[in-house]
């Protein structure tokens, strides 16, 4: 079986797939990949189902020993990394000879990198995902971020692997996939209860993402919108990349740890087209917000599907 | 914001409201009753009852009886149930009239009898660091403040926020107390705590903003229990004043 050794974990490494749905009537919310496009296309990079499991890292990736062969892909934010010192193509699948190390670095532009490898990460399942949600200690590797020592194992999911072969994303993909600083947004089911004018202030306005931003949510700064005419509200269903209206009057951004039900009221929702980004914003990070109709989300995120459906995707 | 009449009550027409919530979720609301007379109020689901909670469940039953292909999860709370689906798969109209069908019917869904399940909660000391605060506020003694708090059948409302956290009401008028001002940063598990007219269980670490009156020795969720979950939606909880003892010897039982 083959392992990888974690020399050094990084800031904030977890194993991800593309998180558990369906479990919110027991308060379990679905986690999963920031940047479940990267985690996807990293996967197929390697000859992986899209929802396998693979390590997520944040600003600033890890350092992992690879004791045998191993064939791997590096996509989402580039965090300058090296296979013993020769540096390694992003969106690339690359061959790991036995004895090699991968040294990541920090990031360059945006926040999250995943490293797949052909066959996944190989953990115990919590309600059908390898997903890690951190705030309650479950999934992943033992329900935690890795630290310096832990010893993975590489599943055999996609089959053994035998010939090493090249596979590259399309160039003009890179482009396309670009994460976002305008982030589409649909009207939020509280959207009404704002007046124009703070409706008005929430869209012109620049909003920084909060150094206390973290996988559950993006805590933003900048122009506080006046309070809803009603204040609080009785706890409702929530749902990922809703943005919700503190009682200081700042946005908040439901991310994938989010809780599955939540009290504040929402003026927004991030399309799901732009999800994606989301994962890649940084703390001191300058955002904004569009407002879209639903039809436009709709016909991006069929958009998104396409191109990653498409025959070009994946050079070989 | 339309409004439906999808079941006539003998005495009230029950309104069900539905409302898009992002690209890929809708929420159906269902308001109480009383203010269901023509007037658009401002913020109808700003208010608890039984009746809405129980067709909550009864739609949420109907659903994981006959899932809607395109589905992905469900999120009920006290009056309203999310639903989060695949907007490739599935238009929100699409799905509101599939909801019309399921909701025409649902009131034939038989709901399982609650179960009623004992919380062993030991009161105050470090465990419960905000009871003798609760009590002063209300002018009672620590004692009446648990005897208020154990004295009660509560509802599970529904499971929220994290794994396993189930909002329990309605408390005692004579205990309704506000959040702390400032949330801590780490409650532990097991913690027994109280805000607005709601009671809870913490079932794991987390920053609270809940006071606090005792602790629990049960694990409110444990993934490798067949039933992760103590509670479960519907529930009726009752809890249990015990001593440092007991407490100490179900801790034991339940590591």
């Amino acid at each position: 079986m083959s392992l990888i050794e974690v020399r050094a974990p990084g800031l904030l490494t977890t194993v991800q797939d593309l998180g558990r749905e369906g479990f919110g009537p027991m308060g379990v919310s679905p986690s999963g990949a920031a940047d479940p496009l990267a985690l996807r296309i990293g996967n197929r990079l390697v000859g992986n189902a899209e929802r396998t499991a693979a390590l997520e890292m944040t600003l600033l990736g890890g350092t992992f020993a690879f004791p045998e062969r191993a064939e791997i892909a590096l996509t989402g934010a580039d965090f300058s990394a090296t296979l013993d010192d020769h540096s390694v193509e992003m969106w690339n699948s690359v061959e790991v000879r036995p004895g090699q190390t991968l040294r990541m670095g920090p990031t360059r532009a945006g926040a999250r990198c995943y490293l797949c490898v052909r066959g996944g990460i190989d953990v115990k399942l919590f309600l059908g995902s390898a997903s890690t949600h951190l705030l309650s200690g479950l999934g992943g590797f033992e329900g935690r971020a890795l630290r310096k020592g832990d010893v993975l194992r590489i599943g055999t999911a996609a089959g053994s692997f035998r010939t090493f072969r090249k596979r590259k994303l399309a160039a003009k993909v890179v482009g396309q996939l670009q994460p976002r600083k305008v982030l589409r947004v649909t009207a939020g089911p509280q959207s009404e209860w704002f007046s124009e004018e703070a409706r008005k202030t929430f869209y012109i306005g620049t909003y920084r993402v909060a150094e206390e931003s973290n996988r559950m949510g993006l805590r933003l700064e900048g122009a506080a919108i006046t309070s809803a005419a009603g204040g609080e509200m009785l706890s409702e269903g929530v749902c990922l990349g809703a943005v919700q209206i503190t009682a200081s009057g700042l946005p908040i951004i439901l991310f994938v740890e989010q809780q599955t039900t939540g009290g504040y009221p929402k003026i927004a929702n991030v399309i799901s087209a732009d999800l994606s980004s989301l994962g890649q914003l940084r703390p001191r990070d300058e955002i904004r917000f569009e407002l879209v109709e639903m039809e436009t989300a709709r016909a991006l995120l069929a958009e998104q599907e396409k191109l990653l459906a498409s025959k070009e995707l994946i050079l070989e | 914001m339309r409004y439906t009449f999808a079941a006539m009550g003998a005495s009230a027409i029950r309104a069900v409201r539905f409302q898009v919530a992002s690209d890929q979720a809708l929420i159906v609301y269902f308001d109480p009753p009383a203010k269901n007379t023509g007037a658009k109020t401002p913020h109808p689901q700003n208010q608890i009852t039984i009746e809405g909670h129980e067709r909550v469940r009864k739609l949420l039953r109907l659903l994981e009886l006959e899932p809607i292909t395109g589905v992905r999860n469900l999120h009920p709370a006290y009056c309203s149930l999310l639903i989060k689906f695949d907007p490739l798969q599935l238009l929100h109209s699409e799905l509101e009239e599939i909801l019309q069908g399921y909701i025409a019917r649902m009131e034939k869904v038989a709901l399982q009898e609650p179960r009623l399940v004992e919380i062993p909660v030991f009161y105050g000391g470090e465990y419960g660091p905000d009871l003798k605060d609760v009590a002063e506020l209300h002018g009672i003694t620590a004692a009446h403040a648990i005897e208020l708090h154990s004295s009660t059948d509560y509802i599970v409302y529904f499971l929220g926020f994290a794994p396993g956290f189930a909002y329990l009401g309605e408390l005692p008028k004579a205990l309704v107390t506000p959040r702390l001002a400032a949330p801590r940063r780490s409650v532990p598990a097991g913690s027994v705590g109280i805000a607005g007219g709601q009671t809870g269980v913490y079932p794991i670490v987390t920053p609270g903003g809940w006071r606090l009156l005792g602790r629990t020795p049960l694990k409110m969720f444990q993934p490798d229990r067949a039933e992760m979950s103590l509670l479960t939606i519907g529930d009726r909880v009752r809890f249990l004043p015990i001593s440092p003892e007991q407490f100490a010897k179900l801790e034991l039982e339940n590591a």
